[in-house]
């Protein structure tokens, strides 16, 4: 029996272009802001986990990846162990901060605006062709480079573990899925 | 013997992709904690087992009440 669709079904489409309009202006890495405020906010404010279930694209899009391209194998039992997924949502945070870090660095002056793109936290790629040319301060662009970073590293991460194990193996250590949960679970201990 | 769906609620990330797939709408996530089972509403069909990318969902054989 399929379900009916609704509009916010097709979000995997908004993810995708997402990831493609980086390659474009990298300016556009700044809407991929919602996709941290939006599923946080919700929490907080009594929408509990409805982010991850109707509204996350990106979730959507492995689902649909997945029933081509997924082995559809279990995941090992490490990737959803506590430890892991809170080990991992510290470490996704505290690059978010240094990322946060690097912007300031480049709104105080001290460093100059770098055009380029971090993959995995390691390995530098040039995004030069992306550069926008806005008259616009270089803090903000500095931040679309470091945000568009961590989005493209997470939906590469996101993409293997699809092919590797089951198409929403992402979800299992996904830091926002994690961060909502505990908020939920803080919220509505019983 | 009808079968249900039971699940490891404490290993549980709550991604709701078991939801999502019910036929009957009897998984959902509890508080966005952990996912719960209605088991008058399942029928044992087995898709939420497949859905759920935690792999933490399985069907048991239950003994009709009533
Ligand atoms: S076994 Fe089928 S009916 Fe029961 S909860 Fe899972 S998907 Fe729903
Ligand atoms: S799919 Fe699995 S991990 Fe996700 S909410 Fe359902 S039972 Fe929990």
């Amino acid at each position: 029996m399929a379900k009916k669709k609704n509009w916010y079904d097709y979000l995997w489409i908004a993810s995708s272009f997402y990831i493609l309009l980086g390659f474009f202006n990298i300016l556009f890495a700044w809407v991929g802001l919602i996709c941290f405020l939006v599923p946080f906010i919700m929490s907080l404010t009594g929408g509990k986990k409805g982010y991850c279930n109707r509204y996350c694209g990106r979730g959507q899009l492995f689902s649909i990846l997945g029933k081509r391209f997924s082995k559809n194998l279990p995941i090992p039992k490490w990737l959803y162990s506590k430890w892991f997924r809170y080990g991992f949502l510290v470490f996704f945070m505290t690059m978010f901060a240094n990322m946060v870090f690097s912007t300031y660095l480049v709104f105080s002056g001290v460093n100059t605006l770098r055009e380029g793109v971090t993959l995995l936290w390691s390995f530098s790629l040039p995004w030069h062709f992306a550069a926008s040319a806005a008259p616009i301060p270089d803090w903000i662009k500095q931040f679309a480079f470091g945000f568009y970073s961590l989005m493209l590293t997470s939906t590469l991460l996101g993409l293997v573990t699809m092919v590797l194990f089951r198409p929403r193996t992402w979800c299992v250590y996904c830091p926002m899925g994690t961060m909502t949960q505990l908020v939920c679970k803080a919220k509505y201990k019983d | 013997m009808k079968k249900t769906a039971i699940l490891e609620t404490n290993s549980c990330v709550s991604c709701g992709c078991c939801e999502k797939s019910c036929p009957r709408d009897a998984i959902a996530v509890y508080n966005g904690i952990y996912a719960k089972v209605e088991q008058e509403l399942c029928i044992g069909c087995g898709l939420c087992v497949k859905a759920c990318p935690a792999d933490i969902i399985s069907l048991r054989e239950v003994s009709s009440i009533g």
